[in-house]
């Protein structure tokens, strides 16, 4: 076996096997880490894609900034003492089979199935081709301001909804007391 | 041999349904969350894959506008969250079913 083929396989296995852990473990906390630990698994095969700029990305969004903000919010509610209750006999037989299903339908279509050819990796011909596969950051920045510019406005002024929301969520419904009299 | 399409897209397929496994498992409601993340990163890898084995650059820019997409929304799900925490004191979802009649 060559050297991609075996990084491939860890990759892989990491990224499945901590996320069937996710789903396993009793403790929120530990499933959070875990998940931090798929999303590594998922930037290495990004980065046996040649996709370097998304591996970054998804280590510094996914990994750091978002689930940071779910361990901040996991410790801050304090859900330890509900969760060690087990799932209902349905919900584990139905979720169960579901999984099987799924897993079936995936091996049988992409393994077995001859109308998908299995495709060998083209080296990139032309890294820094204006269209071509973005591997640098720089081709990504001139995607951005080229054939995706309206995306890229829309998307930033959703960041700023998302902003304006959770700050109007977050703020304490309970209605204080008008310092305005008191402090004059 | 294994750094093929069907690879790569096994992994994902993978990925998704144990997120989905996940989603219909659990009842605390940030695994929940955290399972519908993985569902969606199980996407994200789809989308690289299939970018990088046709050599356009569209599945990427495709990605890197949903992992933006995601961050918005986590933060905006996890506020609702916090704020149902506070009304109700649990995050079970067997427990919030004030909308059944």
């Amino acid at each position: 076996m060559i050297l991609p083929d075996v990084l491939f396989v860890l990759f892989a296995s990491l990224t499945l096997g901590a996320g069937l852990l996710v789903v396993l473990s009793r403790n929120t906390v530990t499933a959070a880490l875990l998940v931090v630990l798929s999303f590594v698994g998922i930037s290495g095969l990004f980065l046996l894609l040649d996709a370097t700029f998304l591996a970054a990305l998804q280590i510094l969004v996914y990994a750091g900034a978002v689930m940071v903000l779910f361990l901040f919010i996991v410790m801050l509610l304090d859900v330890e003492k509900t969760s060690h209750i087990l799932p209902k006999k349905v919900s584990l037989v139905l979720s169960v089979s579901a999984l099987l299903v799924m897993v079936i339908g995936v091996t049988y279509l992409l393994m077995e199935s001859p109308s998908l050819p299995s495709v060998d990796l083209m080296p990139l011909d032309m890294p820094d081709a204006p269209l071509g596969f973005p591997a640098h950051a720089k081709a990504f920045g001139y995607a951005l301001f080229t054939k995706y510019l309206l995306p890229l406005q829309t998307v930033g002024f959703l960041l700023l909804m998302a902003m304006v929301g959770v700050v109007v969520l977050s703020k304490s419904t309970a209605k204080a007391p008008e310092p305005t009299s008191e402090t004059k | 041999m294994t750094s093929s399409l069907n690879a790569y897209l096994v992994v994902a397929g993978l990925l998704f349904a144990i997120g989905f496994f996940g989603v219909l498992l659990r009842r605390n409601i940030l695994v929940i969350y955290m399972c519908l993340e993985l569902m969606l990163t199980a996407s994200n890898l789809a989308l690289v894959t299939f970018s990088r084995f046709n050599n356009t650059m569209d599945g990427s820019l495709f990605v890197f506008f949903i992992i933006t997409v995601a961050a918005a929304e986590v933060a905006v799900g996890l506020a609702i969250i916090v704020a149902l925490y506070r009304k109700r004191h649990s995050v079970m979802s067997d427990e919030l079913t004030s909308l059944s009649h």
